[in-house]
Order: structure tokens, then sequence, then C-alpha cells
């Protein structure tokens, strides 16, 4: 057993993934027996608890829908809590492979970085097919990255991720409600945290479609924008009082 | 204009009278009164001094008096509306650390009951 599975914590976010949740779970822990399993259910309206539970995962549910960003951070303040070294994120729709946790994990340990993003590599996706919004998405949001982190980011919505304590200390504090992939980078170049890629074959999802429609890409990409420049110019002196753990 | 200035003087004097009559049966906190108190006070003073009017719109180089006594409107409550846009968000913030908070207490006790059961 390497000492990152003692105490890495498998996160899956869910809502309504009543679906396909218990398929991911039990993939999961086939694929990583020793790691628990951890669903934190954004006050879904379908069976995704009483499946994740089926499936053999531990379950937080919120009384109240958060959105991804509270959601994935309710995960990290009960990582940070229960003392664990390092967490992994992945959806609850099944398009990332339980597979390639290891190899997420094991890039985390050897580089000692504080995140390691699983990207969607080119020609490597077994039927995984983008949309042109997102690819187009996504190709701003690289361009406008690079300068910021000061280095390329190849899939920054990918919410394939592993994370280290040090970053689940920092997530635990400050991590962006919605979409927060892409904000999650700022909130850690603003420490100087380094993070690495590896990648990932990308899956179709088992069941349902994204919530991402027209309408919400443009609001995705307004929200998004202001939220990278807030975090960079975020004044670190006080919190806001209604920030904590 | 005279017309304008009393519809500000009613309108300032209803507002005030709300805020109190919401302040005596603890429908308000008061800590949060204080800024439409503040702007009611400062809107009635402005209704009832023409001249501080005047002077404001020859200085905004506003040919209307009543431009500028709009223009004061506006900023006053401007600056009553970032203010709870700013309460607002410092709840919103409260409220999902405590969404959160109990989410996992509750996950803790069922974890305990579970073993203990």
């Amino acid at each position: 057993m390497r000492p990152t599975e003692e105490k890495t914590l498998v996160l899956i976010p869910a809502y309504n993934e009543g679906a396909s949740i218990r398929r991911v779970v039990e993939e999961v822990r086939r694929r990583c027996p020793l790691m628990p399993v951890l669903v934190v259910n954004d006050c879904s309206v379908d069976a995704t608890a009483s499946e994740a539970r089926a499936g053999g995962a531990e379950v937080i549910s919120l009384p109240c829908h958060l959105g991804l960003g509270g959601c994935v951070q309710t995960g990290y303040k009960y990582a940070y809590d229960a003392g664990y070294r390092s967490v992994v994120r992945i959806d609850g729709d099944g398009q990332h492979d339980p597979g390639d946790i290891g190899k997420l994990l094991a890039r985390l340990e050897e580089s000692g970085v504080e995140m390691v993003i699983g990207v969607r590599a080119e020609g490597t996706n077994g039927g995984f097919r983008t949309s042109l919004a997102r690819r187009i998405g996504i190709a701003f949001f690289k361009l406008l990255l690079k300068p910021i982190l000061g280095r390329k980011v190849s899939d920054p919505t990918s919410g394939f991720v592993a994370v280290s304590r040090r970053a689940l200390e920092v997530f635990s504090l400050t991590f962006p409600l919605e979409y927060p992939e892409i904000e999650a980078l700022v909130v850690l170049q603003r420490k100087a945290f380094r993070f690495e890629e590896v990648e990932s074959v990308m899956r179709p999802r088992m069941a349902g479609r994204s919530s991402i429609t027209p309408v919400k890409s443009v609001y995705f990409v307004l929200h998004v924008l202001l939220g990278v420049f807030v975090n960079i110019l975020r004044y670190d002196g006080t919190h806001g009082r209604g920030q904590g753990r | 204009m005279d017309r304008l200035l009393l519809v500000l003087t009613v309108a300032s004097v209803v507002l005030i009278a709300a805020v109190l009559r919401s302040l005596r049966r603890e429908r308000i906190r008061v800590e949060h009164s204080v800024s439409w108190l503040a702007a009611g006070v400062a809107l009635l003073a402005l209704s009832l001094s023409p001249g501080l009017v005047n002077s404001a719109a020859c200085w905004l180089g506003l040919a209307e008096p009543a431009a500028a006594l709009i223009t004061a409107t506006l900023v006053v409550f401007m600056f009553v509306f970032y203010r709870y846009s700013r309460v607002v968000s410092e709840l919103k913030d409260m409220n999902i650390t405590l969404t959160q908070r109990v989410a996992i207490l509750e996950h803790q006790v069922e974890r305990r009951d579970g073993k203990e059961s």
C-alpha cells in the first residue's frame, strides 16, 4: 500500500446523478479498494444519496443546493478536518476514468506540487466529444491564464484533480462557488502553489447531460472572467466576515 | 421644482416613519436601519433647502435644479444599495459555511450512531 493511499479520500460532488453515481462509486471502489469514497450530495431531488450509499460510499447531504464550488468545498473541509493527506476529486457522471486516480496521486507524491489535474488528452479520448462552445471557452481561458499562471495549462476546466493537504487548507477557506476549476487555479497561484498535469482518458457521461446551455456558456465566461480578476486583485489583509471553516 | 421638493419631503418623512415603525415592531435590526434613516434624513434636509439644491445645480452646471435633486437622490440610494449588497454577500457566505458545517456534523452523527448500534 502506498502511503498516499492510506490517507487519500476520493471525493465525488453530485447533483441529480442518481442514474450513474452507483456505477461510478462501485468502479472507484473496485479500482481503489483502499481509499474511502465520499459523495457530497448537493441537495439532489433524485436518488443520488441512496444510490451512492448502495454503491458503498459515505454520503454527506447538503440541506440546501450550494452549487458545484460549495459542494466540492464541503468535501475539502471534511477531508482537511479528518486529517487526510490528499483528495482526488472525480465527477459523478462517469466521464473520468477511476483507473487514472493512481496516476494522479503518484504524480502528486513524486512532484511535490499542490495539485495535479487530469487533462483531456488529444487523441486519447475514447468516445468523448467536447462541444464546440466548450472548446472555444477552453481555448479562451488557456490564453487568458497563461500570463497569469506563468505557464501553459491544457484544460483549465477539468474536474478531475488530486490536491495535497496544503491545497486543502487553502481551499477549505477560499473556494469559488460557481464554475470553480479555473478560479481555483488563480487561488493556488496567489499562494505560489504549483500544479502539474497528467493526461487522462475522458469518457462519455454514463447518464444525463451537461447543465451548460448556450446562454449559460456566456454567463460562465463572464462569471469566470470576473472571478479570475477578482482573485488577482483580492486583498489578503482581512477575510470577509462571512468566511469561515 | 417646489412640487418636486414637496414630494421629496413627504417621501423622506414616510421613509423615516416606516423605518421607525419597523424598528418598534422588531422587523428590522437597529444596525440595518441606520443606512435607511441616514438616507431619509439626508433627503429630508435636501428637500427643505432649495438654496442648497440651486447651489448644487450651479456647481454641476445643470440648468434645472430638479436634475441636481434627482442626482443627489440617486447617489444617496446608490450607497444604501451598495451597503446592502455587502450585507447580503456576507450573509450568503455565512449561510454557505453553516450549510456545510451542518451537513458535515450530520454525517458525523450518523456515522457515530451507526457504530454504536
